[in-house]
């Protein structure tokens, strides 16, 4: 097994695609890199912290971008976005089998917070006319970092996210909950909590995740090679029918006051034993259960 | 700006438009023909049930009235900063009110965002930065977050970011800093509806505000590094 989770960037893009075949544009040499952070004296990187390519996987042709956690936690700022946005308008143009997204991301980068915020909206823009023109965008969520701020909401405008245990999905991080509204709200240091709101167990039985793999990037290799068939689907009945859904899980579940309720309302048995089961016993004690 | 009074000025002919809440929807006359109005009062956080109705009511004019125009008048102060929220999948809310805008795109609906009083980092994400064109009154507020919390969060000297910010639009809140970076296409003032019949003539399903902060100065690298990456041999 080879962790996902403890991968960089890099390694998780040649270890998930077919071997030799990543080819990697605007790499390091050539220096893309955020004028801001130098402005501020903050330490750049040759890549912004984001790999795009092309790849085969499965022998299919794919578009790759990679978040590198370990460059201020996957943070986007101007060059980071515009590379992601770049990458997703040349799938446009070559028509790959997919576009796969490795997100590992706190969402905008301060230090250049209105050049990143853009950012995340003309990656937003991009992704919803990629899926508009038939070319299926694909998440992998189980980086250190997790995936939060404009981020969170671009991996739920894809096709689907794979996520595993140990990826986390959501909006405002734990920690910025608890800087504004105080400890009582959310504490960040309570993992079990932390793991159970936003990670990857909570978001699968909540159908925000079509798969869950163990931390392994082989498990996110198949559940992607599985996935290439999908095409993307934007219609006014398919927005409906998430509509629909959408309303019932604010119906069903809006005064929940944590994971565990949910999951108990679902019918889920023992639910306070969810979190310790592994991907393969998780799969198949919530089978035909979840959303 | 007042709600009410703004209404007036955008849709002098009529307008009728109703609210729930911090949640307004409705309709305005213009010359170009009736248009929706979505939007939100009160700087609102945006949370699960504000995304979802808005996201309803762009499906219901997707449904009922096939090409009118929407126009968004968002006033957030942000996402809303909760733990139900995140339970619930707030992000997924967001997303969605993104698709169904991106429909009604699709099937012709120009979309017209205003910020009429203030955008604020998730809320202004979710809202007017979808729009085919978002513009702003001059006294609007748009940030991500304010100089001493970012001090705080990077570590850097208050000072040092105050003196940045008078020459670099890339991280200080401001209307004007967004306009240079292409991202408020500019600021309304006088006939307000005579500046959204305007826009309605000019709006434009694609996305070219890396065009527009490149022009205006505002933000240099963003469409030279997408169009490298689009195109490199």
């Amino acid at each position: 097994m080879s962790s996902y989770y403890e991968a960089s960037a890099r390694e998780r893009l040649q270890n998930l695609l077919d071997p030799g075949s990543f080819q990697e544009f605007l790499p390091p040499s050539a220096r893309a890199q955020s004028p801001h952070l130098l402005q501020l004296e903050t330490p750049a990187a040759f890549d912004d912290g984001v790999i795009v390519g092309t790849a085969t996987l499965g022998g299919a042709k794919v578009l790759a971008a990679a978040q590198e956690g370990g460059f201020m936690g996957g943070a986007v700022g101007e060059v980071h976005g515009a590379k992601i946005v770049g990458l997703l308008e040349r799938a446009l143009d070559e028509r790959p089998a997919a576009v796969l997204l490795l997100v590992e991301s706190g969402g905008v980068r301060l230090h250049e917070a209105n050049a990143g915020l853009i950012a995340v909206s003309e990656i937003m823009r991009a992704v919803l006319a990629l899926r508009s023109a038939g070319v299926p965008v694909f998440v992998l969520d189980g980086g250190q970092f997790g995936c939060f701020g404009g981020m969170g909401i671009v991996a739920r405008l894809c096709d689907a996210v794979i996520i595993s245990e140990e990826g986390r999905l959501g909006l405002s991080g734990p920690e910025v909950i608890e800087t504004t509204c105080g400890v009582e709200e959310f504490d960040s240091r309570d993992r079990a909590l932390v793991w159970r709101t936003v990670g990857g167990k909570h978001r699968y039985l909540l159908g925000e995740a079509k798969e869950i793999v163990a931390d392994d990037i082989a498990a996110f290799r198949a559940a992607a090679l599985a996935l290439l068939d999908a095409k993307p689907d934007l219609s006014l009945d398919a927005l409906a029918a998430e509509h629909e859904a959408l309303g019932r899980r604010i119906e069903r579940f809006g005064s929940a006051a944590d994971a565990t309720d949910i999951w108990r309302a679902m019918g889920l048995e023992n639910p306070e034993k969810i979190p310790v089961l592994e991907a393969d016993d998780f799969r198949a004690a919530t089978a035909g259960r979840r959303l | 700006m007042d709600v009410k009074t703004l209404l007036d000025r955008l849709f002098p002919q009529n307008h009728d438009v109703r609210f729930d809440g911090v949640y307004l929807s409705g309709e305005g006359e213009t010359s170009r023909g009736p248009c929706a109005v979505i939007g939100s009062i009160d700087a609102a956080p945006i949370g699960v049930e504000l995304a979802f109705q808005m996201a309803g009511e762009v499906l219901r004019i997707v449904r009922e009235h096939p090409g009118r125009a929407i126009v968004l008048l968002v006033d957030t102060q942000g996402q809303r900063l909760s733990r139900r929220d995140e339970l619930l999948g707030i992000n997924g809310y967001m997303a969605h009110l993104a698709k169904c805008l991106q429909l009604a795109r699709n099937q012709g609906h120009k979309i017209i965002g205003l910020v009429y009083s203030q955008a604020v980092s998730g809320g202004f994400l979710a809202s007017s930065l979808l729009a085919d064109r978002c513009y702003a009154l001059p006294d609007a507020e748009v940030r991500v977050m304010n100089l001493p919390a970012m001090s705080r969060i990077t570590k850097i000297a208050l000072e040092r970011l105050e003196a940045l910010s008078q020459t670099s639009p890339v991280f200080a809140p401001g209307v004007e800093n967004y306009v240079r970076m292409g991202a408020i296409h500019g600021l309304w003032e006088g006939d307000l509806a005579a500046r959204l019949v305007e826009a309605l003539d000019a709006a434009d399903s694609a996305d070219l505000r890396r065009q527009w902060g490149q022009q205006r100065g505002g933000r240099l690298l963003a469409q030279d590094v997408s169009k490298r990456v689009r195109h490199y041999a």
